[in-house]
Parts: C-alpha cells; structure tokens; sequence
C-alpha cells in the first residue's frame, strides 16, 4: 500500500483535532455559552408555568425559540452534542495518558544525564574516604546511602553502575487522570438516574380518607425515565397525619415538621416525620416537603336537603398565607326520588382565605399566616361548572369560559364566614364553613444514580488537590573515585556530582534540592528563599 | 448590636479609604530618597546596576517572588522586596487595612450576635464575608510577599468599592433564617463558597495586574498601562494569579458539591439548574478552562489571563446579577 487511504487518513486527523487541547478548550467555552440561556431563558425542566407565561408574553418568538430546544436547554441536542464531544475529546486524551501514566509507574526513573551541570540544578562536592580522621570530615557518600537517603524521602528510585536516578510526584498525573476519569463517572451517574430514575409531585390533604398510594395515576404530575415502567415504583402508601409550621411576628416561617403515616408494601404501618431540609427515605424513593397550605372544609345543603362536603385546597397568594382557591359541588341540587340532575343547578364557590383575617374591612390579605382569626371569603355561583365539557381547568379557580359565557352565573353578594358559620344563597341553599385542614406538597423522587454521582464527586475532588499541587521531579546522583586533580587528595575520597530537573513548573525545586544535597553532605550554595 | 455592627463597617470603609490614600501617596511621590537612606550596600548596588528611573529591567532569573533577599529592580527601581525598607506612607497603608481588616471582622462578629446565626443569611452579610475572605487573604500574602505591596492600592480600592456598595445598595435589616436554611449544609456550602469566591476575586486582582504590567513591560505606555508602573513584574503577577485560582478552584468545586447534596437533602434533587447553579456551572467551567488553558505551552499568557479576567465577570454575574436579574431558589436576600 504506497498510499494511504485518504478516508482512514481524514478519520485519523479529525480524530487528533478532536482530542487536542484546542478544540477541547473551545468546547469548554462553548459548553459555558451554551449554558447561558439556560439561565436567561424559562426552562421547562425548572419552571413550566415561566415557560408558559413566556408564550403567552411573546407568541411569535417563543415557538421559534421552542424548535431551537432554547426552553430545554440541558436536554437539547445541541448541548448535549457539545458535552458528548468534550467527554469524547476527553476520552481521547485521557486513554493515551493513562497507557503511559501506567508505564511510567512501572519503568525505572531515566538514567542520569552524561552532563548533570546543564541541568537547572548541579551541585558537586568531595567526600572524604574511610580514612579521613580530620575535623569534621564530609561522611563518606556511597550510591547505596544516597538510595537509603531518597528511599526515605520517598523517591523512587534506581541504582545503576556509577549513579542513582529518583523521581517523585507521579501522583500529579494520577491525580489529573482521577480527576478526569471521575468526570465521566458524574455524566454516567447523571445518565443513570436519568434512566433509572422516577419522580413524582402530588398534593396531600391531611386525613386518611385523602391518603395516597404511590402509583402514577394518583400523582398531579410525575416523570419516569426511560428504563423505567409503572410496575416498577415500589408499593406504599402515605397518610398525612399532622403538619405544623411555626411563624415569627413578622410571618416569616420559623419551622416546617409534616408527620405521615407510611404503610409499605407487607409492612405494618408506622408513623414517620420529616421537614424541609430532611426528606422521609423510604426504600425505593425518597419523600420531600415542597410546600403546605391550608384545606377549608365546607358542606354544602341543596335544595333537597342533601349535604355534601368538600375540602377544598386553597393555594397560598402571598407570604401571609392569604390563599385562592374554589370548593365545587357538581353533584348538587340531584333530585334523590329522580335520581336526575339538572345542570344548570350545579353550584361553586370562589374562595378567598383568610388564615388571621383583619380586625375590619377591606378583607383580602391576612395579617400573619398562623390560623389566628381564620375567615373565608365565599363567592357563590351557580349554573353549569363545565365540567362535563372534557376541557381540563384548574380546579384552584372558577372556569371562566363558562362565567363568560353566561351558563355559569354568581350568586348574591360575597360573604366572610368564621369557622362554624352558615351562609344561606337566595334558593334557601346554605353553605357552611365546618373546619379547616392542611395539605403538604410533596415530591417523591427516586434516583440511583446518586451514588455513583456522590462517589464520582469525591474522587473527582481527591483527583484534583494532588493534579493542582503535585510535582514532578527528578534528581541523579553520580559517585565516582576522586581522581587526582581533585581538591581532597585523601585516598579513596570521591566525588559526587548531582543534577534536578523539574518536569513541572516548581518554584520551590531549588529549595528542596538544596535541602537534599546538604542532607547527604553536600553544599549547593546559599539558600535562595522562600516561594 | 446590630447598630455597632453598621458604624463598624463605615469605619472600616475608611480605614480602607485610609490605605488606599497611603498607597496613592507612596506610589505618587515615591519613596526613592528615605529608601535609599535606608538602602543596604548590597540593595544600593542593585539599584544602581538597574538604573534608577530607568526602563522596566527583569529581575534576576530566578527571582521571582523568592522573597526577602532578592531585590527586585523593577519599576523606578525603588521598589525593594522586604519590609525593612518601606516608607512612612507604606506602613501607615499596611496598618490601615490591617486596621480596616480588624473593624471589618469586628463587622461581621457583631452583626453574626446581634442575629444569633452565622452572618452569611442575605446578599449584604455575603458580600460583607467574602470581602472579609479576599482582605484576608491579601494581607496573608502580603506577609509573606512585600514585594506584592503596590498591589495594595488596587485591593483598596476594590475593598472601598465593594463595602461602599453593599453598605448602600445591598444592605437589609437582620432578620433570622428561614427554614430551608437551617441545616449544617449551610454552614458548609455558605462558608466554602465564600472563602473560594473571596479568593477568586482576589485573584483577578493580579490577573488584571498582569495585564496592565506586561503591556507596559513591553513599552506601552498610553493610558492604562501606565498604572502597572510600580507594580511587581508580570512574570511574578501571573504566578500569583495562578497560584490564588488553583487554591480558589478546588475549593469552589468542594462548595459547589457540597450545594448539591444540600440540594438533594432539600429540594430532592442535586442539581436542577436553578439560575445560580447554571452560572455556577458556567464559572466552573470557565476556571477549568483557565486551568487547562495554563498547563498548555503553546496558549500565550496573557490569552490565559483573559480567561480568569471570564471567570470573576462569570463569579459577579453570579454573586450579583443572578439576585437581582431571575427567579431563582437562591433568593432568600
């Protein structure tokens, strides 16, 4: 083959561009640019409602923007292109390293130099042999000492014929390789609870007839990866038995506790309590406090005297726990000796909840958000909810497609009703405030790739220290017999001649040399201080 | 309490207004003549060998930051390394910021009692702390390294800058903790992202230095160059700068990391790139890349310093503009 093939050719040098340093960096910018719309734009993954408002506020750009994946930004193909090269270039580069990290663990340090006073540290001097007996004689130095010496500085180190090669600081490399490896580790621990992960958000009233048990159709919302079925969330059910939050005067929250009971698949119940800041660990997933609000209960008397019961979960609006929210009775006013219902007799209330109402009017903010004065707000509507339509609606608000549209019509004037107080509609209908509850909202998560994640964390960071502040060196020492134009003419004295070199950058290699040559005996001049 | 805490940090500011002005004077009308009264033999001789006044010399190879007993002749060729040679004006600009220093903690102390917790509660207090962290720091380094002290100014400046501004734009009345704050993650991720913003601020300091120095080292002399007159040579500025962001960055990543747990502990996942995280994601990297960028021959210096230059732009973009500019679960100022 005289020529070679220009597709392998191409392939090979796409492939050393790729693994370059250059492109490497490059990629690294680029994934840091690629990161920043993440953060000015509404990401679907941290915030739908923002991305929804964005729609709303800007129709013509946000669909475009949409078909860039600039609302997903860390799940975009784009992004994801650039850290998947990066881990590639990385993978290029660190494979090769590795190979020859490995073999220069094992190799012998390199043999000295023929000229060690060229290297960036040199230092000679004359021993005195066995037989000096004068005044402080330098100690004799063989090869073997000199090994002993370094041995005990821990260098490794290789004892030839006439001189000893050391070398220290592989573990700047080690450490680099750790570092980067580990790196793969965290997109691999990302990747699988990815994958293997689920999660779910939910809404919980307080009581056991609103318990919960953990498949996806009692979640408001839920995710599971793509390895991941329903039949595989583990069993249990929660019940939310108490939740107390403590405030300051000012309303700021002091304190959240949420006590459940937890019913898992065969197990007895038992009674758990977690918080913010604690999550409940469960086997199989994990249980977080998001959030909580308040639950009036309200029953409802038709005009058949038939009494229903909702508790109805108010969202709070404001700090103060001042809270939206409806209790809907789509039920109502169903003839019982009939059994039919009329649709235009179906009858809602739009609420505004007060957990310390005010001393007088107007009443539509609370003044701290401890159930101090609780008082609801009720706006009564009667006619057709919309129910049936099919057409989903949030159930914290009154449809008012329907308002609008003149099928759903309000009723009287709004009325504020303490705990225990009735409010009668024109049809002799009334509308009793019976209790207050409270919900929590929970996410229940589950992701096994967090060990992986944690472990490649910590090896990432013990990789890092020693590839930051590790240094390689190397020092060769060279004995040979005194010849005779040497300064000490006593028989059997040598001469020692020693040579550093610092592979890496290392301001404080003289320093140490110095230190070494005059541990073995040896003057290497003036100390040039400190770095 | 809480009022000794807001009179200790205008004192402070002053007292760093105090250095700054101490440093301009020793910079401004020099110190050559008291120096040179001062001067050693062995210091006279460098002085004369670099030619006083004359162009910008090398320091003897070798010889950067070595310390104590080699001479720089830098600059004017006033300038000496040692504290032994210093003028009246350098040492009243060392006290008052070791002064600023002292009423700076002093600060911080009286306003973490009179809240009972930890003062890093809003963007006032961490503003407050990692100032603290950078003028540590310095005065560490300028300890161990005289021949840093016409930086002095700089780090002043930024200090009076920094403290004015949070004194009048970011300050907020105490108030205790809110619950999603009451865990040891806090101390532990609040403190080392602190210490490791303080020292990458800190580190921009050199790096901007660097820049100025080298231009002028290579004979420019319009407008900002000029600055870097008397500042230590680029070669020892750009160590420097290294040296603060490879302490600064494993630091960050432990911070970062430790967020993370937190994270998982109180928002059920790690990392949900919440704004913060994503500009912390991008400084990190960034730094990474400065990291990389250094250890690469063939990338010139001063290009390197650029990218540290990106990385404090992406660190304020991060400590202020995230605050101020999005919805983020890291507003609790």
């Amino acid at each position: 083959m005289s020529r070679p093939n220009p597709a392998l050719a191409l392939l090979r040098n796409s492939w050393r561009q790729l693994t370059s340093m250059r492109t490497a960096l490059i990629l690294l910018f680029l994934l840091a640019v690629a990161a920043i719309p993440g953060s000015l734009l509404p990401q679907r993954d941290v915030n739908i409602e923002n991305v929804d408002a964005y729609f709303a506020a800007n129709p013509r750009l946000a669909p475009v923007l949409d078909r860039l994946g600039m609302f997903d930004v860390f799940a975009s193909t784009w992004f994801a292109a650039i850290y998947l090269l990066l881990f590639t270039s990385l993978v290029g580069c660190i494979v090769p390293r590795l190979r020859e990290h490995v073999r220069a663990l094992r190799a012998a340090p390199p043999a000295a130099p023929r000229r060690l006073d060229r290297l960036p540290q040199h230092a000679r001097w004359t021993t005195a042999g066995d037989t000096a007996a004068g005044d402080a004689p330098a100690p004799a130095v063989t090869r073997d000492a000199i090994a002993v010496e370094l041995r005990r500085r821990r260098w490794r180190v290789t004892v030839t014929d006439d001189s000893v090669a050391a070398e220290k600081g592989h573990l700047k490399e080690t450490g680099n390789l750790v570092f980067h490896l580990s790196l793969i580790g965290v997109l691999l621990g990302v990747a699988v609870g990815s994958w293997f992960g689920w999660n779910g958000n939910r809404l919980l009233v307080a009581g056991p007839d609103t318990a919960f048990c953990n498949t996806v159709q009692q979640y408001d919302e839920y995710r599971l990866g793509p390895r991941i079925s329903d039949g595989d969330l583990p069993r249990f059910c929660l019940e939310l038995t108490d939740f107390t939050a403590t405030f300051l005067e000012t309303g700021q929250p002091a304190s959240y506790s949420a006590e459940v009971r937890v019913d898992a698949d065969g197990g007895a119940g038992r009674s758990e309590t977690f918080s913010v800041n604690s999550p409940l660990r469960l086997d199989g997933a994990n249980v977080y406090l998001l959030g909580h609000g308040y639950v009036p209960v309200l029953r409802y008397t038709d005009r058949y005297g038939q009494a229903q019961t909702v508790s109805a979960p108010f969202l709070a609006v404001d700090g103060m726990l001042t809270s939206e929210g409806v209790a809907s009775f789509p039920d109502a006013n169903v003839d019982p000796t009939t059994g039919e219902r009329d649709p235009q007799l179906q009858v809602a209330f739009e609420g505004l909840f007060l957990p310390s109402a005010p001393q007088q009017p107007p009443y539509v903010r609370s003044t701290h958000p401890e159930l101090r004065d609780p008082a609801v707000m009720l706006w009564a509507y009667r006619g057709n909810l919309g129910l049936d339509a099919g057409i989903p609606g949030s159930v914290y608000q009154i449809d008012q497609r329907q308002v609008e549209a003149g099928r759903l019509l309000p009723v009287g004037d709004p009325q504020l009703l303490r705990v225990g107080e009735t409010m009668t509609l024109d049809d002799g209908t009334t509308i009793e405030f019976l209790d207050i509850s409270q919900y929590v909202t929970l996410s229940v998560r589950h992701d096994p790739g967090s060990g992986l994640l944690l472990a490649s964390s910590a090896a990432l960071l013990l990789g890092l220290m020693p590839a930051l502040f590790g240094r390689r060196r190397r020092v060769w020492f060279r004995v040979t017999p005194a010849g005779p134009d040497a300064a000490s003419t006593t028989p059997g004295s040598s001469l020692v001649e020693a040579g550093g070199l610092p592979r890496t950058d290392h301001p404080g290699f003289g320093d140490e040399f110095r230190e070494l040559i005059r541990a073995l005996g040896g003057d290497a001049g003036p100390r040039e201080g400190r770095h | 309490m809480s009022a000794l805490s807001d009179q200790l940090l205008v004192v402070a500011i002053f007292a760093y207004l105090l250095a700054m002005i101490c440093h301009a004077v020793e910079a401004g009308f020099g110190t050559r003549r008291t120096a040179a009264a001062t001067l050693p033999d062995r210091e006279l001789a460098a002085v004369a060998a670099a030619g006083t006044g004359g162009g910008p010399t090398q320091p003897a190879p070798g010889s950067d930051l070595t310390g104590p007993a080699i001479y720089k002749t830098t600059g004017t060729g006033s300038e000496r390394t040692g504290w032994a040679g210093v003028g009246l004006a350098g040492w009243f600009a060392a006290s008052a910021t070791v002064l600023g220093a002292l009423f700076h903690l002093a600060c911080l102390v009286t306003r973490g009692v009179a809240a009972e917790r930890l003062p890093w509660g809003n963007m006032y207090e961490y503003m407050l702390a990692i100032t603290f962290v950078g003028v540590a720091a310095w005065l560490v380094m300028v300890y161990r390294r005289p021949s840093l002290r016409p930086l002095g100014l700089f780090v002043a400046l930024v200090m009076v800058a920094l403290l004015g501004m949070a004194g009048l734009v970011f300050y907020t009345p105490i108030t205790p903790l809110v619950p999603a704050l009451e865990s040891y993650w806090y101390a532990i991720h609040v403190s080392t992202i602190m210490a490791s913003s303080g020292l990458l601020l800190l580190g921009s300091i050199p790096a901007a230095m660097f820049l100025l120095r080298s231009g002028y080292e290579q004979g420019r002399r319009r407008f900002p160059y000029p600055l870097a007159k008397r500042v230590p040579a680029a070669a020892s500025l750009e160590r420097l700068t290294f040296g603060l962001h490879a302490i600064g960055f494993p630091i960050f990543t432990f911070a970062v990391i430790a967020g993370a747990i937190w994270a998982e502990h109180a928002w059920s996942r790690p990392w949900a790139w919440d704004p913060k995280e994503t500009w912390a994601f991008i400084s990190w990297v960034i730094y990474a890349g400065y990291l990389h960028a250094r250890a690469t021959p063939s990338v010139r210096r001063t290009t390197v310093t650029w990218i540290a230059i990106l990385g404090f732009l992406t660190m304020l973009m991060n400590l202020i503009g995230v605050n101020y500019f999005f919805e983020s679960l890291h507003s609790y100022a």
